[in-house]
């Protein structure tokens, strides 16, 4: 087997330090005079140097020194409609293409409108640099027009952020960012450059020094550790693989695969794992959580072992945390020393890159093996097997002849496929499109997971969409997080990102809905948006309105020739309005706050465990 | 909850501080003394921090802590190795009739007088909490009109330090 190189792990985008190295290969003796430029055509060209293809944004006031040189560049740059979609648009290209996303804004109401994307792709670890125009250094801290302390405002949902106080800067500081957003645990960058320091005159010259002192990521793990991991791995009765989306960053799923066939351990996936095991992989019980399989709670639930590989122990994930997987031992693996023990304790903490952990496990256990001690996981099997069995996902079909959204989502996983990209707004949808779409391949589900952020979907779909022109992209939104970020489908409609959207249109917020018909005594309080009632917005006249196709359904006979129609358009963005019934509901379900083992399979159905068997 | 003295050493960046305390206070840690100034690396800051914390939520906000680009290292440094001191200056009421038992105060505390009016004097002493806490016990019946306080300041005892290494060299 070959062995992953350290630099091959730590820096899957194009790093500075291996730019760096290729220019240094190019140039060996006498680097060239440093040019005079601006401080704005460094930043551009420093753009440039690392690799960048495209950014997302709009130009103004602060911010407009740069988009002269912009103009001219070889960086695509995408006209966005508001920031927000300029960074989900950033995410969602990163998420599915594995390198650093670029946004851009100018100052103040600028660099709030970036805001949330900035904490959503905080909390999902995706790595994006941010960059926005401040105010002349002069009128800083003056509350001059458009000015915002955006460095202050982002202190607590970036990985790190910059405030450029010299044009001569400018290179280092992009190098450093994209550095910091792209290794180690993966996240957030932000630059804010002052105008005048834009128009400053400067020279440029690459490669920088990154002068990152205090930032070394631990990438390989403690050999020690990966033995005791081993030793309880081949030993344990109910081992479970717990998945979580640091697999996927670290570009891990081949060895995960190998790693759970060799061990036999049952997988589950979370929600920002879906893809980095085959759904089909008859050792796959599928997602865990709030909304998780009744084979993949149980399995947590009842483990003597648990193998934590890139996951947090998330709220969702875990339910009621005093009463979550009460038998089983912990080997918690994170790039993220912070991560281990932070929500449980763990018995064997292992803190490097999941690619490495995984694959020296790997070699822990074939020696474990080799000495005769492999595990014996045939009871656990049946047990799990018999679950599987006994309560597999579905759902019933509305009694008053509406249309299930559940049927919608998993024909449009059929008929699109495991190589097309999904992407998900948040509610009940997003959880459908978890559950009744089978993702075979990594970095095909793409999803606002921490943050829950409604309105992820479309923008976030368009990143995707540029990142893997030759992939079909499907969003599968709500109606509500639709009308959050639709704006962004004129700049998909007029840059020629022909995306797919799939409107799970049921008239609600739909989520809210179902706990107010839950825990609220069906009080529906500010959750009907009318759009079933009084249709508006008519969504197929509004995606006609942005420049897309606009096609609706209604009933399920029309569901499959819908979607393959929308399959046949490639030339433009296509929106369908798909009307579902209300009341569908998303089960299974742990309520928020009660243990795993509340798990309800159906509303008022408790899956019957079988006690005597454990 | 016990007391914690956390030695920080930072890159000496505009900013550091505001991340270092919003940390603590975003995690939901009351910080009891803060002290910052610069080592014999003049890149280099040192912040001493003292938290009153259970073991385990410490562990997690220094673990937070080390995440923080420009911090360089932490040492939790245990107070029964490690000489501990904070500055006091103080204004005491002594006019006439008690300056001399304000004076013999003073020198029993082997503090200083670094300022003398008609009727005050400004004491300046150092030493752990517990001695300051002492000597303002004794003060305190003469009146005190003013008082200020640092933080605590602490190193280790020995001639191991905690300020070498390949972190601080790179900086």
């Amino acid at each position: 087997m070959t062995r992953p190189t350290p630099e091959t792990l730590a820096h899957r985008a194009p790093s500075p330090a291996m730019l760096a190295a290729a220019a240094n290969a190019a140039n060996p003796a006498t680097p060239p005079a440093p040019a005079k430029v601006s401080g704005a055509v460094s930043l551009v060209k420093s753009l440039e140097a690392l690799g960048v293809d495209v950014m997302f944004g709009i130009p103004g006031g602060a911010i407009l020194p740069a988009y002269d040189p912009i103009y001219d560049s070889a960086v695509r740059h995408i006209l966005v409609r508001h920031e927000q979609g300029a960074g989900h648009a950033a995410t969602g290209y990163a998420q599915a293409t594995g390198k650093v996303g670029v946004c851009i804004a100018t100052s103040g109401p600028g660099a709030t409108n970036l805001v949330t994307p900035i904490a959503d792709a905080y909390m999902d670890s995706v790595p994006i640099v941010a960059i926005t125009g401040q105010v002349a250094r002069p009128a800083i801290g003056t509350d001059a027009f458009q000015e915002a302390d955006i460095q202050g405002i982002t202190l607590p949902i970036t990985k790190h952020n910059y405030l450029v106080t010299t044009a001569e800067e400018i290179p280092r500081v992009l190098a450093e960012a994209f550095h910091l957003a792209s290794t180690g645990r993966p996240g957030p960058v932000l630059v804010d450059i002052p105008k005048d320091v834009l128009q400053a005159q400067t020279t440029f010259s690459w490669p920088p020094t990154l002068e990152l002192p205090g930032y070394r990521p631990t990438l390989h793990p403690h050999g020690k550790q990966i033995r005791e991991a081993a030793r309880l791995m081949t030993s344990a009765r109910r081992p479970v693989l717990y998945v979580g989306g640091g697999v996927l960053k670290a570009q891990a799923t081949e060895s995960l695969r190998k790693l759970a066939e060799l061990t036999g351990i049952p997988v589950v996936t979370t929600l920002m794992a879906r893809g980095a095991f085959p759904d089909s992989h008859p050792q796959h019980l599928g997602m865990p959580g709030m909304h998780g399989s009744v084979s993949a709670v149980y399995a947590l639930q009842k483990a003597d072992l648990l193998v934590a590989l890139g996951a947090r122990f998330d709220d969702r994930v875990t339910g009621k945390l005093d009463s979550f997987a009460p038998d089983a031992a912990i080997v918690h693996a994170d790039i993220d020393p912070a991560e281990i023990g932070k929500n449980r304790t763990a018995d064997v903490p292992i803190v490097g890159d999941a690619r490495h952990v995984i694959d020296e496990l790997i070699q822990a256990v074939s020696a474990e093996r080799a000495a005769g001690r492999a595990g014996d996981r045939s009871d656990w099997w049946a047990q799990l097997d018999d679950l599987r069995k006994r309560y597999p996902l579905g759902w019933e079909d509305p009694t008053d002849g509406t249309l299930a959204p559940q049927y919608v989502i998993k024909r449009l996983g059929e008929i699109a496929g495991p190589d097309a990209i999904y992407v998900a707004g948040v509610g009940q949808h997003q959880m459908w499109a978890s559950q009744f779409i089978s993702y075979e391949k990594p970095h095909t589900w793409l999803n606002s997971g921490g943050a829950g952020t409604m309105g992820y979907a479309v923008p976030a779909a368009m990143g995707a969409k540029i990142g893997k022109p030759d992939t079909t992209v499907w969003a599968i939104d709500g109606d509500g997080c639709f009308q959050m970020t639709n704006q962004e489908l004129a700049t998909c409609a007029l840059e020629g990102i022909p995306v797919k959207v799939a409107i799970i249109n049921n008239g609600n917020l739909g989520m809210v809905r179902q706990w107010q018909t839950l825990f609220y005594g069906e009080r529906y309080s500010n959750t009907d948006l009318g759009t079933h009632k009084h249709r508006i917005p008519d969504f197929v006249k509004l995606a006609e309105a942005l420049g897309c196709i606009g096609l609706r359904c209604e009933s399920a006979d029309d569901v499959d020739k819908t979607i393959k129609a929308a399959m046949e358009i490639n030339d433009a963005p296509v929106v369908i309005d798909f009307v579902v019934g209300k009341d569908a509901m998303v089960w299974p379900m742990v309520a928020a706050g009660t243990s795993n083992d509340e798990i309800m399979f159906a509303r008022d159905m408790r899956p019957s465990f079988d006690e005597d068997d454990l | 909850m016990t007391k914690h003295t956390l030695s920080v050493l930072v890159e000496n960046k505009p900013g550091i501080l505001a991340r270092v305390a919003g940390l603590f206070a975003r995690r939901g840690f009351n910080i009891d003394s803060l002290a910052v100034g610069e080592t014999e690396h003049p890149e280099v800051s040192r912040m001493t921090i003292v938290v009153n914390a259970e073991e385990s939520p410490l562990e997690q906000v220094t673990k937070q802590l080390n995440k923080l680009v420009h911090v360089l290292k932490i040492v939790e440094l245990d107070p029964t190795v490690a000489v501990q001191r904070e500055l006091l200056l103080v204004k005491v009421r002594a006019d006439r009739p008690v300056r001399s038992q304000v004076l013999e105060t003073v020198n029993l505390f082997r503090a200083r007088v670094v300022d003398v009016a008609p009727d005050t004097l400004t004491i300046e002493a150092t030493g752990t909490a517990d001695k300051l806490d002492a000597l303002l016990r004794d003060l305190e019946p003469y009146g005190i009109k003013e008082m200020v306080q640092s933080g605590m300041v602490a190193i280790g005892r020995g001639s191991r330090s905690i300020t070498t290494g390949p972190a601080l060299r790179a900086a």
